[in-house]
Protein backbone atom coordinates (compact mmCIF):
# COMPACT_ATOMS: atom_id res chain seq x y z
CA UNK A 1 0.00 0.00 0.00
CA UNK A 2 2.14 3.12 -1.14
CA UNK A 3 1.37 6.42 0.12
CA UNK A 4 -0.83 7.58 -2.67
CA UNK A 5 -3.32 4.77 -2.33
CA UNK A 6 -3.70 5.80 1.38
CA UNK A 7 -4.09 9.25 0.19
CA UNK A 8 -6.98 7.76 -2.19
CA UNK A 9 -8.74 5.81 0.23
CA UNK A 10 -9.12 8.60 2.71
CA UNK A 11 -10.16 10.82 -0.15
CA UNK A 12 -12.97 8.41 -1.01
CA UNK A 13 -14.19 7.60 2.01
CA UNK A 14 -15.20 11.32 2.52
CA UNK A 15 -16.38 11.63 -0.67
CA UNK A 16 -18.47 8.35 0.11
CA UNK A 17 -19.15 9.65 3.61
CA UNK A 18 -20.95 13.02 1.67
CA UNK A 19 -22.85 11.05 -0.37
CA UNK A 20 -24.50 8.33 2.24
CA UNK A 21 -25.09 11.86 4.03
CA UNK A 22 -27.11 13.97 1.03
CA UNK A 23 -28.93 10.77 0.91
CA UNK A 24 -29.76 10.08 4.77
CA UNK A 25 -29.58 12.67 6.43
CA UNK A 26 -32.59 14.25 8.04
CA UNK A 27 -32.82 17.81 6.85
CA UNK A 28 -32.04 19.70 3.78
CA UNK A 29 -29.61 21.78 5.23
CA UNK A 30 -27.65 18.52 6.36
CA UNK A 31 -27.74 17.04 2.96
CA UNK A 32 -26.49 20.36 1.87
CA UNK A 33 -23.54 20.32 3.85
CA UNK A 34 -22.40 16.94 3.12
CA UNK A 35 -22.62 17.36 -0.41
CA UNK A 36 -20.16 20.49 -0.03
CA UNK A 37 -18.59 17.92 1.53
CA UNK A 38 -18.96 15.48 -1.41
CA UNK A 39 -17.97 18.12 -3.79
CA UNK A 40 -14.78 19.38 -2.08
CA UNK A 41 -13.05 15.55 -1.87
CA UNK A 42 -14.63 15.19 -5.60
CA UNK A 43 -11.69 18.20 -6.59
CA UNK A 44 -9.40 16.66 -4.44
CA UNK A 45 -9.93 13.48 -5.86
CA UNK A 46 -9.72 15.14 -9.93
CA UNK A 47 -6.44 16.84 -8.75
CA UNK A 48 -5.04 13.17 -8.48
CA UNK A 49 -6.54 12.52 -11.90
CA UNK A 50 -3.87 15.66 -12.94
CA UNK A 51 -6.80 17.81 -14.01
CA UNK A 52 -5.74 21.03 -12.02
CA UNK A 53 -8.13 23.07 -13.53
CA UNK A 54 -11.50 21.22 -13.48
CA UNK A 55 -10.19 20.61 -10.07
CA UNK A 56 -10.36 24.33 -8.82
CA UNK A 57 -13.37 24.89 -11.10
CA UNK A 58 -14.87 22.27 -9.24
CA UNK A 59 -14.42 23.40 -5.90
CA UNK A 60 -15.41 26.89 -7.20
CA UNK A 61 -18.21 26.19 -9.00
CA UNK A 62 -19.71 23.74 -7.48
CA UNK A 63 -18.74 23.82 -3.75
CA UNK A 64 -19.13 27.76 -3.28
CA UNK A 65 -21.80 29.17 -6.27
CA UNK A 66 -24.49 25.64 -6.75
CA UNK A 67 -24.09 24.97 -2.94
CA UNK A 68 -24.71 28.83 -2.40
CA UNK A 69 -27.76 28.31 -4.45
CA UNK A 70 -29.07 25.52 -2.86
CA UNK A 71 -28.83 27.20 0.23
CA UNK A 72 -30.42 30.69 -0.82
CA UNK A 73 -33.79 28.08 -1.95
CA UNK A 74 -33.52 25.70 1.19
CA UNK A 75 -33.22 29.40 3.45
CA UNK A 76 -35.84 31.15 1.18
CA UNK A 77 -38.39 28.31 1.28
CA UNK A 78 -39.85 27.50 4.58
CA UNK A 79 -39.27 23.99 4.70
CA UNK A 80 -42.49 22.61 6.08
CA UNK A 81 -40.94 18.60 5.56
CA UNK A 82 -37.95 18.75 7.92
CA UNK A 83 -39.19 15.30 8.88
CA UNK A 84 -38.38 13.85 5.46
CA UNK A 85 -36.44 10.90 6.38
CA UNK A 86 -36.24 8.04 4.02
CA UNK A 87 -38.81 5.46 5.60
CA UNK A 88 -36.45 2.72 5.77
CA UNK A 89 -38.71 -0.22 5.47
CA UNK A 90 -40.38 0.98 3.06
CA UNK A 91 -41.32 -1.14 -0.23
CA UNK A 92 -39.93 2.06 -2.73
CA UNK A 93 -36.69 2.06 -0.57
CA UNK A 94 -35.94 -1.69 -0.76
CA UNK A 95 -37.07 -1.96 -4.64
CA UNK A 96 -34.58 1.15 -5.59
CA UNK A 97 -31.90 -0.73 -3.07
CA UNK A 98 -32.30 -3.86 -4.63
CA UNK A 99 -32.31 -1.93 -8.48
CA UNK A 100 -29.41 0.01 -7.24
CA UNK A 101 -27.45 -3.22 -6.38
CA UNK A 102 -27.85 -5.04 -10.02
CA UNK A 103 -26.70 -2.42 -11.67
CA UNK A 104 -23.57 -1.59 -9.33
CA UNK A 105 -22.89 -5.69 -9.70
CA UNK A 106 -22.91 -5.57 -13.54
CA UNK A 107 -21.19 -2.51 -14.04
CA UNK A 108 -18.60 -3.45 -11.51
CA UNK A 109 -18.09 -6.88 -13.06
CA UNK A 110 -18.06 -6.10 -16.83
CA UNK A 111 -16.63 -2.93 -16.54
CA UNK A 112 -14.97 -2.12 -13.38
CA UNK A 113 -12.72 -5.63 -12.28
CA UNK A 114 -11.17 -6.08 -15.83
CA UNK A 115 -9.97 -2.43 -15.23
CA UNK A 116 -8.75 -3.07 -11.77
CA UNK A 117 -5.09 -4.23 -12.97
CA UNK A 118 -4.13 -0.79 -15.19
CA UNK A 119 -2.10 1.39 -12.90
CA UNK A 120 -0.85 3.08 -16.09
CA UNK A 121 -1.75 6.59 -15.59
CA UNK A 122 0.07 8.89 -17.88
CA UNK A 123 -0.90 12.43 -18.97
CA UNK A 124 1.55 14.88 -20.82
CA UNK A 125 3.35 17.80 -19.73
CA UNK A 126 0.68 19.88 -20.05
CA UNK A 127 -2.55 18.16 -18.97
CA UNK A 128 -4.74 19.91 -17.51
CA UNK A 129 -3.51 23.12 -17.24
CA UNK A 130 -5.26 26.46 -18.21
CA UNK A 131 -3.15 26.91 -20.87
CA UNK A 132 -4.23 23.27 -22.59
CA UNK A 133 -7.81 23.88 -21.45
CA UNK A 134 -8.04 27.31 -23.21
CA UNK A 135 -6.31 26.73 -26.30
CA UNK A 136 -8.69 23.55 -26.79
CA UNK A 137 -11.63 25.38 -25.68
CA UNK A 138 -11.45 28.23 -28.14
CA UNK A 139 -10.22 26.40 -31.26
CA UNK A 140 -11.67 23.07 -31.23
CA UNK A 141 -14.58 23.14 -29.12
CA UNK A 142 -15.44 27.34 -29.96
CA UNK A 143 -18.84 26.02 -31.76
CA UNK A 144 -19.75 24.06 -28.66
CA UNK A 145 -18.60 27.37 -26.24
CA UNK A 146 -20.98 29.71 -27.41
CA UNK A 147 -23.74 27.29 -27.67
CA UNK A 148 -23.12 26.42 -24.16
CA UNK A 149 -23.29 30.65 -23.52
CA UNK A 150 -26.47 30.77 -25.25
CA UNK A 151 -28.16 27.90 -23.27
CA UNK A 152 -26.84 29.48 -19.91
CA UNK A 153 -28.15 33.50 -21.22
CA UNK A 154 -31.55 31.14 -21.78
CA UNK A 155 -31.08 29.44 -18.27
CA UNK A 156 -31.14 32.76 -17.21
CA UNK A 157 -33.43 34.44 -18.15
CA UNK A 158 -35.81 31.60 -17.89
CA UNK A 159 -35.58 30.89 -14.16
CA UNK A 160 -35.53 34.75 -13.28
CA UNK A 161 -38.65 34.56 -15.16
CA UNK A 162 -40.02 31.20 -13.51
CA UNK A 163 -39.21 32.32 -9.98
CA UNK A 164 -40.48 36.16 -10.63
CA UNK A 165 -43.67 35.05 -11.52
CA UNK A 166 -47.32 35.82 -9.82
CA UNK A 167 -49.63 33.28 -10.00
CA UNK B 1 6.92 26.07 -23.24
CA UNK B 2 8.23 23.78 -26.00
CA UNK B 3 5.46 22.57 -27.88
CA UNK B 4 7.44 19.39 -28.40
CA UNK B 5 7.44 18.05 -24.68
CA UNK B 6 3.28 18.66 -25.02
CA UNK B 7 2.95 14.86 -26.25
CA UNK B 8 5.54 12.77 -24.43
CA UNK B 9 4.02 11.10 -21.42
CA UNK B 10 5.92 11.74 -17.89
CA UNK B 11 6.40 9.43 -15.61
CA UNK B 12 3.72 10.06 -12.83
CA UNK B 13 3.91 9.64 -9.18
CA UNK B 14 0.29 8.68 -9.43
CA UNK B 15 0.77 5.36 -11.21
CA UNK B 16 0.26 3.12 -8.01
CA UNK B 17 -3.40 3.97 -8.06
CA UNK B 18 -5.54 1.34 -10.32
CA UNK B 19 -7.82 2.74 -12.61
CA UNK B 20 -10.77 0.38 -11.14
CA UNK B 21 -10.98 2.42 -7.88
CA UNK B 22 -11.52 5.42 -9.09
CA UNK B 23 -14.38 4.06 -11.28
CA UNK B 24 -15.26 2.07 -8.22
CA UNK B 25 -16.09 5.43 -6.38
CA UNK B 26 -17.93 6.73 -9.12
CA UNK B 27 -19.92 3.79 -9.47
CA UNK B 28 -20.90 4.14 -5.57
CA UNK B 29 -21.84 8.03 -5.79
CA UNK B 30 -24.29 7.07 -9.32
CA UNK B 31 -26.05 4.19 -7.39
CA UNK B 32 -26.29 6.33 -3.78
CA UNK B 33 -27.60 9.20 -6.01
CA UNK B 34 -29.81 7.20 -7.46
CA UNK B 35 -31.31 5.81 -4.47
CA UNK B 36 -31.69 8.68 -3.54
CA UNK B 37 -33.84 10.01 -6.21
CA UNK B 38 -36.37 7.46 -6.01
CA UNK B 39 -36.22 7.60 -1.81
CA UNK B 40 -36.22 11.03 -0.97
CA UNK B 41 -39.60 13.08 -1.28
CA UNK B 42 -38.16 16.67 -0.47
CA UNK B 43 -37.62 18.25 -4.13
CA UNK B 44 -34.39 20.36 -3.05
CA UNK B 45 -32.76 16.71 -1.95
CA UNK B 46 -33.81 15.14 -5.23
CA UNK B 47 -32.05 18.00 -7.35
CA UNK B 48 -28.63 17.30 -5.20
CA UNK B 49 -29.13 13.77 -5.44
CA UNK B 50 -29.27 14.35 -9.07
CA UNK B 51 -26.20 16.41 -8.92
CA UNK B 52 -24.41 13.93 -6.98
CA UNK B 53 -24.91 11.31 -9.68
CA UNK B 54 -24.06 14.08 -12.43
CA UNK B 55 -20.65 14.50 -10.76
CA UNK B 56 -20.04 10.75 -10.65
CA UNK B 57 -20.15 10.95 -14.23
CA UNK B 58 -17.99 13.71 -14.61
CA UNK B 59 -15.80 11.63 -12.49
CA UNK B 60 -15.62 9.22 -14.56
CA UNK B 61 -14.88 10.86 -17.83
CA UNK B 62 -11.76 12.46 -16.06
CA UNK B 63 -10.51 8.57 -15.08
CA UNK B 64 -11.05 7.69 -18.44
CA UNK B 65 -9.13 10.52 -19.58
CA UNK B 66 -6.20 9.98 -17.72
CA UNK B 67 -5.76 6.08 -18.43
CA UNK B 68 -6.09 6.68 -21.97
CA UNK B 69 -6.97 3.42 -24.29
CA UNK B 70 -4.73 1.69 -26.14
CA UNK B 71 -6.52 2.43 -29.41
CA UNK B 72 -7.27 5.98 -29.34
CA UNK B 73 -3.54 6.48 -27.90
CA UNK B 74 -2.39 4.85 -30.85
CA UNK B 75 -3.72 7.28 -32.94
CA UNK B 76 -3.68 10.31 -31.57
CA UNK B 77 -1.93 11.05 -27.96
CA UNK B 78 -3.39 14.04 -26.76
CA UNK B 79 -6.85 13.96 -28.45
CA UNK B 80 -8.29 11.06 -25.29
CA UNK B 81 -7.12 12.82 -23.01
CA UNK B 82 -8.27 16.46 -24.05
CA UNK B 83 -11.95 15.84 -24.68
CA UNK B 84 -12.48 14.02 -21.89
CA UNK B 85 -11.91 16.98 -19.92
CA UNK B 86 -13.66 19.18 -22.67
CA UNK B 87 -16.60 16.75 -21.96
CA UNK B 88 -16.23 17.40 -18.11
CA UNK B 89 -16.25 21.46 -18.63
CA UNK B 90 -19.69 21.33 -20.84
CA UNK B 91 -21.05 18.93 -18.18
CA UNK B 92 -20.47 21.60 -15.45
CA UNK B 93 -21.79 24.36 -17.29
CA UNK B 94 -25.02 23.01 -18.70
CA UNK B 95 -25.72 21.51 -14.83
CA UNK B 96 -25.19 25.26 -13.53
CA UNK B 97 -27.84 26.18 -15.98
CA UNK B 98 -30.01 22.77 -15.00
CA UNK B 99 -30.05 24.05 -11.26
CA UNK B 100 -30.57 27.50 -11.72
CA UNK B 101 -34.36 26.24 -13.73
CA UNK B 102 -34.32 23.97 -11.53
CA UNK B 103 -34.97 25.58 -8.56
CA UNK B 104 -36.43 28.29 -10.12
CA UNK B 105 -39.46 25.53 -11.00
CA UNK B 106 -39.25 24.55 -7.52
CA UNK B 107 -39.28 27.95 -5.93
CA UNK B 108 -42.77 28.71 -8.73
CA UNK B 109 -44.35 25.39 -7.50
CA UNK B 110 -43.91 26.01 -3.84
CA UNK B 111 -45.44 29.48 -4.44
CA UNK B 112 -48.26 27.70 -5.96
CA UNK B 113 -48.97 24.74 -3.68
CA UNK B 114 -47.22 26.69 -0.15
CA UNK B 115 -45.84 22.72 0.06
CA UNK B 116 -43.48 20.51 -2.32
CA UNK B 117 -43.40 17.14 -1.95
CA UNK B 118 -42.66 15.26 -5.03
CA UNK B 119 -44.99 12.33 -4.49
CA UNK B 120 -47.84 15.21 -4.56
CA UNK B 121 -46.22 16.65 -8.19
CA UNK B 122 -49.29 14.77 -10.32
CA UNK B 123 -51.17 17.95 -11.74
CA UNK B 124 -50.08 17.04 -15.57
CA UNK B 125 -50.79 13.53 -15.11
CA UNK B 126 -52.65 12.73 -18.24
Amino acid sequence: MTLNQIAFIVLSCLALFGAVGVVFFNTPVRSAMALVVNFFTLGLVYFMLGSELIGITQIMVYAGAIMVLFLFVIMILKSTNDTDKPQLGERRFLFSLLGAGIVFGMIYRYVIMPTMGRTDIQFTRTYGTPQEIGKTLFTQYAWPFEIVSMLLLVGIVGSIMLAKRKF
Amino acid sequence: MIPILNHLPIASVFDEVPLGWFLTLSLLMFTLGAVGVVVRRNPVVVFMCIELMLNAVNLTFLSFAAYPTQMVALSNPGEAAITGQMVVIFVMAIAAAEVAVGLGIIMAIFRLRNEADVDDMNTMRG
